[in-house]
């Protein structure tokens, strides 16, 4: 299995290079020249005269890609031009909360859509499924944005009555460093509800529709008549047996659904002032501000193929009729 | 009357969205004759056109059901035959249907039903909640917000459609040649629509668009290449698995030993039998786009203005989302049930497609 891995890992270094490319073309191919880029009017004359030295911008082409490889790969991605700091550390800021998100989200989706399609396939075209039918078709053909707002919207204002959960941030902006660690810890999961529930609802029922297919066709299957014909109780045979082998292609999804997972994040972290590096990315555009751009973007493509390849380790790990050649 | 046939049948359904559709074209006409005169340009002309052309093609329908057709018994139906049948018998997929043919029939009837002028401030009282003269109130400068949805409509869809034409046609090219040529052609296609299917749309989306600042309505074209061009993929991949099925049948052998050119068998002959999928696929896909395009707007990188999508419209209902629910809901709304339409005309014909399904 190893050296399945080993390929795996191989494979995803020409993906990296590929990316770097398409970033190089990008910013060549786009109106305006380096000055407007890199710089902004008023930065002084030295620090001007450092940024072309190291990205070598008064070169041909050639010494600029090559000069852009080797500043990315080293992670060195410039200052940033609204911020005056370096790009990295405002990146470093930004990414363990967009992890934090996404294993949120993660637990959201994946527990309740299995739950929900496995509930569904067993009592197949009966009120439930049609309900449950109906109601994720709705959350998927929702626009995220919208479901975000109207989560806001129904917590904080129609029904700030019944509940108190916080809608913006990560923690709370006046009294978390006066907290206790226990309810800091309470504070930062308050606030990790709404932003995993409106990332990872409508997922959910785009999950819970695969599982519900992918059980109805192993519920017809004879090692499950066989199982239920050994007179073992309903729910042994449910999870231990159909399910188990139900999960194979969710797994399958959990990989494909990765780069979704963080395009999801860019809407939910904008909408719920959340500081993550979808918002980052997008405050850096409205800034106009292309280090960050840059550099926002490779990370996240980064982010997107290790998530990758995580997938397809687990996905062979998990499968025992995978052949590792 | 279309619609009445079909419900005197029994077949709820097709009858309540065929009487859905006339009654979208009879309101166009109550509406929109008495204006025609105060609204005359292209806009109005083609919408004239297409209403002459719905009127018929529901007229048609109608006299197809009071005057069927008779099959002989024991007639062999052709694959055609067979896909529309499953197809009409499906039925969320038939609420699709009708779904996305009264968006289009609203969207290319418009200047004929829309009440007001959608850019006309102060045609009525500012954030005046819905009621009866303003259907779904309006928004803080007075424009009406449901001419403005109709007319957001028109940009959203439009939108859908053309990138995700664009992207079944580099799509369909690139996947059918890639399986075709095979060898090298093949590995280096495959490596780059691997490199591009593992970026985040729509981080990449943003990026480009932050890179390539355009105003005007050519800001609108950029959206459409750039939803398209991240869009291709999934197609190519569907097309090469479809051609490289075909390609070992006999009617390719068949073509190759007639001496056609490799061109005239790949363009007449593998793409018509590898398109399938694809058609399953691209319902789906303008759905996923129009999603995107709004996520877009909705970040106010989208559309740039005075165009305005539907995503744009949800932008700048936000700010007073708490006191005029209505200006950012009602085209929350309608992208919803756009995309829901797409979503089961898209299960509807997969449905029909499988050959496991059939009866």
């Amino acid at each position: 299995m190893w050296r399945y891995v080993t390929r795996k890992l191989l494979l995803a270094i020409p993906l990296l290079f590929c990316v770097v490319t398409l970033i190089f073309v990008l910013i060549e191919l786009s109106p305006g020249d380096a000055a407007d880029k890199f710089f902004s009017p008023d930065t002084p004359p030295e620090v001007r005269q450092n940024i072309v030295a190291k990205y070598h911008l008064d070169e041909p082409a050639l010494v600029r890609y090559l000069a852009l490889l080797r500043n990315l790969v080293a992670f060195d991605f410039g200052r940033s031009i609204g911020q005056e700091r370096p790009v990295v550390d405002i990146v470093a800021e930004a990414l363990p909360n967009t992890l934090l998100l996404s294993a949120v989200t993660l637990l959201v989706i994946y527990p309740t859509g299995i739950i929900v399609g496995t509930i569904q396939a067993i009592r197949q075209n009966r009120p439930v499924d049609t309900a449950a039918s109906v109601v994720s078709l709705a959350l998927y053909s929702m626009p995220d944005f919208w479901l975000a707002m109207l989560l806001q919207l129904l917590v904080s204002f129609y029904l700030r009555d019944f509940i108190d959960l916080p809608s913006s941030g990560i923690v709370d902006p006046v009294r978390y460093d006066f907290m206790s660690a226990p309810e800091q810890l309470v504070d930062r999961a308050k606030h990790l509800v709404l932003p995993g529930i409106a990332m990872g609802l409508a997922s959910a029922g785009g999950t819970a529709r695969y599982v519900r297919s992918s059980m109805l066709e192993i519920i017809r299957q004879d090692y499950v008549r066989t199982a239920r014909a050994k007179g073992l109780r309903e729910r042994t045979v449910i999870v231990r047996h159909a399910l188990r082998n139900a999960l194979l292609p969710v797994v399958t999804l959990m990989g494909l659904s990765v780069p979704y997972l963080f395009s999801g994040a860019v809407i939910v972290e904008s909408v719920f002032a959340w500081p993550g590096m979808g918002r980052l990315i997008v405050q850096a555009i409205y800034t106009q501000d292309t280090p960050l751009v840059i550099g926002c973007f490779y990370v996240f493509t980064l982010l997107v193929v290790a998530g990758n390849l995580l997938a397809d380790v687990a996905y062979a790990w998990i499968d025992p009729r995978i052949s590792f050649d | 009357m279309p619609g009445l046939g079909h419900l005197l049948a029994g077949e709820l359904l097709v009858g309540v969205g065929l009487l859905l559709l006339f009654g979208v074209w009879a309101c166009a006409a109550v509406r929109g004759f008495p204006r025609l005169a105060s609204i005359m340009g292209t806009h109005t002309l083609l919408s004239l056109i297409t209403w002459v052309i719905v009127g018929f093609v529901l007229w048609r329908v109608a006299y197809r059901r009071a005057f069927p057709r008779r099959l002989s018994d024991g007639e062999i139906h052709s694959n055609r035959q067979v896909f529309y049948r499953a197809l009409r018998a499906h039925r969320t997929g038939m609420a699709g249907l009708f779904g996305v043919g009264f968006l289009v029939l609203v969207t290319a009837l418009t200047p004929l039903v829309a009440p007001f002028d959608p850019i006309a401030i102060d045609a009525g009282p500012r954030a005046h909640p819905p009621s009866l003269v303003w259907w779904m109130g309006t928004d803080e400068f007075g424009r009406d917000v449901f001419s403005r949805v109709l007319y957001g409509g028109r940009i959203s869809l439009s939108i859908g459609f053309l990138a995700v034409f664009l992207a079944a046609t580099v799509g369909t090219t690139l996947g059918a040649v890639s399986a075709f040529a095979g060898g090298l052609a093949d590995r280096v296609i495959m490596f780059v629509t691997d490199v591009l299917l593992s970026l985040p749309r729509l981080v990449l989306l943003l990026t480009i668009v932050s890179l390539f600042r355009v105003t005007g309505t050519s800001g609108m074209f950029l959206v459409v290449a750039i939803l398209g061009l991240t869009a291709w993929m999934g197609i190519a991949r569907i097309v090469r698995g479809e051609v490289l099925s075909l390609k070992q049948r006999d009617f390719v052998q068949a073509a190759r030993a007639l001496g056609l050119s490799p061109t005239r068998i790949l363009f007449l002959h593998l793409i018509p039998n590898a398109i399938a999928p694809v058609i399953v696929f691209c319902s789906l896909a303008i759905g996923a786009t129009m999603l995107t395009e709004a996520a877009l707007s909705f970040l106010g990188l989208g559309v740039p203005p005075p165009t305005s999508s539907w995503g744009v419209m949800v932008n700048d209902g936000r700010e007073p989302l708490r006191s005029a629910p209505w200006i950012a809901g009602f085209p929350s709304l309608a992208i919803m049930l756009a995309v829901l339409s797409f979503n089961l005309l898209g299960d509807g014909l997969r449905d029909a497609l499988d050959p496991k399904l059939r009866g």
